[in-house]
């Protein structure tokens, strides 16, 4: 009886100190899903930040704007066009 | 027994006695039983209020927040994109700053230390220091360690379109919430709904376990649009330029793909900044091509031609004699810009015979031509979804007098927006349909209503195509290696009940011919640079437009290069309404 006694205390030890355990590993698995979390929203705002930078500088008023003044391009005028058609006809 | 005195020994200590024993005892088993009491009491009896004190301490509602979704245009780029932003705020009388960290946090946020003192110690209990900053701003700012000083989370809407898209997309206002334009309308799509959730945080302040979600947070959508910011810009340029030219009080300008009826581009005249509107006048931020309404003018006429060949009345060659330039209905009498003799049908698009026109009007009953303009799509909602569009004014034919039918055959006495006008030219482009309009990107091809038969849509794009020739009305409007249709307006504008000498100069057309694949309709208010004819102030517009818009897009020419001719200026015919 004792012997049995003895055992059941000592399984419940266990199940204690393990019980401590996963509370403490769960507590500190949250506050590494809550950094990883906060990291994502750092990067969904960096991406807003980058798409917004993309097309302020992509917007065409820029880019027609660059194409004139720093690299000198223009349109060809209709008579220095020529239509090339390809084989398939298109 | 008696211990020997010789060796010194210890006595055994008495028997304590009874009496402190007990007492001892009694002490102690009290205290235990205090304890235990204590331990029950606050297990069953004051639980409630030591769990709520405990809670206060660890437990926390946060704020899960959620973004308004962004508008892009039909390949993606965005044109409204919003970005946390932060803004500083402090209660009046909590601030304790030293003159050293005023000047420092003025510095941070780039303005002067008097300025800043005046804002912290003006009226009412609450200020903001600073709004919308840059979240590095707002941390160099809270590193200087003020007490007092609070930092609240914001988004900011950016509009990297500024003035070229910002009548279509509108703005937003306070708290991120649409105020104008698509942003108002598609408010319940892009808004995003934050969420909330209760956590519990340890001494240090960090999350260490999440208890439950108390709403989950809803984030808004992206939203689509049918514009393609490439041809937005585009029309917007050459806009620009044909209002400053013609030294004009206001323009429009639509493309709108005449296979699905998405709307490609919209542009308006005068516009503002989205992204520093303090001092914008209301009046700037209208869509004017959906918003305002027109007298349309000789626009008008190709759907006049259209009912009476349909109706059988005419065919494309039968001759109207346009009495000299002058048609007398009752009082009044109606004149053509110059005289012509007799005109076939196709001549009376091409030169754009008032006279004409109302006399094949008046060949019609006053219902067919109605029906005619009612289907077109005037007189309704273009029903592009956009907030605040008008459906112009087309009166019931049982009030139309003689004159009015006259006059509405060519434009007059009825009024349009821009969109409509554009729209209704898919009849001619496709084959008789009236494709719905779109403002929201939309996949494959749409399948619209027939309004007129293949055989009179085809007839009335050929007349269209001979207004953009020589011996036309709208010579400028021809675009290198495409064949274009299209047609002039020159309208009088209304004022009170008199015609007054200002003009509403206008071109709606389509390419290529062969088979159209753009309508583009251009409107220039009160042009006052001396010309003000449809065809030399809206034509080149189009030309210009269309043009580049086609190459863009990659259409394949049907015609050679070299297919503009322009006949000497004093040549091309030249209409009014």
């Amino acid at each position: 009886m004792t012997r049995v006694n003895v055992l059941l205390l000592c399984v419940l030890v266990v199940c204690a100190l393990s019980l401590v355990t996963s509370r403490h590993q769960a507590r500190r698995l949250t506050v590494e899903l809550e950094r990883e979390q906060a990291r994502a929203r750092q990067f969904d705002v960096e991406y807003g930040q980058l798409s917004l930078e993309q097309s302020t500088w992509g917007m065409p008023a820029r880019v027609e704007k660059v194409a004139r003044e720093s690299l000198k391009m223009q349109l060809p005028a209709a008579s220095r066009v020529e239509v090339v058609e390809t084989a398939n006809g298109k | 027994m008696r211990t020997p005195p010789a060796r010194k020994h210890v006595p055994p200590p008495a028997e304590l006695p009874r009496v402190r024993a007990l007492l001892v005892f009694g002490a102690v088993g009290l205290l235990l039983v205090v304890l235990l009491g204590r331990s029950l009491w606050l297990q069953w009896m004051d639980n409630d209020f030591l769990q709520s004190q405990g809670a206060a301490r660890f437990s926390r509602a946060i704020e899960v927040p959620a973004h308004r979704g962004r508008i892009v245009d039909r390949f993606g780029d965005a044109l409204a994109i919003s970005t946390p932003v932060k803004s500083l705020w402090i209660f009046r009388d909590k601030i304790a700053a030293t003159p050293e960290q005023l000047r420092n946090l003025a510095r941070v946020l780039e303005t002067t230390p008097q300025q800043l003192s005046t804002r912290i110690k003006g009226e009412g209990e609450f200020a903001f220091v600073a709004r919308q900053l840059a979240p590095e701003t707002a941390e160099r700012a809270l590193a200087l360690g003020i007490q007092g000083l609070n930092e609240q989370n914001e988004y900011r809407r950016y509009y990297p379109g500024g003035e070229v898209t910002a009548q279509v997309i509108g703005f937003t206002g306070d708290k991120d919430a649409g105020q104008e334009g698509i942003e108002l309308a598609q408010q319940a799509w892009l808004g995003g709904t934050p969420g909330s959730r209760r956590v519990i945080i340890n001494r240090r302040g960090d999350i260490v376990e999440d208890v439950a979600a108390i709403h989950a947070p809803q984030a808004g959508r992206d939203l689509a649009l049918s514009v393609d910011s490439r041809l937005q810009y585009l029309a917007f340029r050459e806009l620009q330029a044909a209002v400053e030219r013609n030294k004009a009080k206001a323009g429009g300008l639509v493309v709108i793909d005449a296979k699905s009826g998405e709307i490609l581009a919209l542009a308006n005249w005068p516009t503002y900044n989205p992204n520093r509107r303090d001092k914008v006048a209301r009046d700037k931020m209208r869509n004017r091509a959906l918003t305002d309404t027109f007298e349309p003018g000789s626009t008008m006429k190709p759907f006049t031609i259209a009912a009476a060949l349909e109706a059988g009345k005419i065919r494309p060659d039968s001759v109207i004699h346009t009495e000299a330039g002058e048609l007398t209905i009752g009082k009044q009498t109606i004149h053509d810009a110059h005289r012509a003799g007799p005109l076939t049908v196709e001549q009376v698009i091409q030169k754009s015979s008032n006279v004409g026109a109302a006399k094949i009007a008046l060949s019609l009953p006053s219902e067919t031509l109605w029906r005619m303009f009612s289907e077109a799509g005037f007189g309704t909602l273009p029903a592009t979804g956009f907030p605040g569009e008008v459906a112009g004014r087309l009166r019931p034919p049982a009030t139309w007098k003689p004159i009015e039918q006259a006059t509405m055959s060519y434009g007059h006495g009825l009024s349009v927006n821009l969109v409509q006008l554009a729209r209704a030219y898919t009849i001619f482009a496709d084959d008789g349909e009236l494709k719905p309009v779109a403002l929201f990107k939309t996949e494959g091809a749409v399948a619209g209503r027939p309004v007129v038969s293949v055989k009179t849509a085809r007839a009335v794009r050929h007349m269209l195509e001979l207004a953009t020739l020589p011996g036309g009305t709208a010579p400028q409007a021809q675009v290198a290696g495409y064949r274009v249709a299209g047609k002039t307006g020159t309208a009088r504008k209304i004022e009170g009940r008199e015609y007054t000498r200002k003009y509403v100069a206008s071109f709606v057309g389509m390419a290529p011919v062969s088979n159209p694949r753009l309508i583009v309709a251009v409107m220039i208010d009160e042009p006052t640079g001396g010309d003000y004819y449809g065809g030399s102030v809206a034509g080149p517009v189009f030309s210009s437009v269309m043009g580049a818009a086609l190459r863009m897009l990659g259409v394949p020419t049907d015609a050679p290069v070299d297919n503009v001719v322009l006949p000497p200026p004093d040549a091309i015919v030249q209409e009014e309404t």
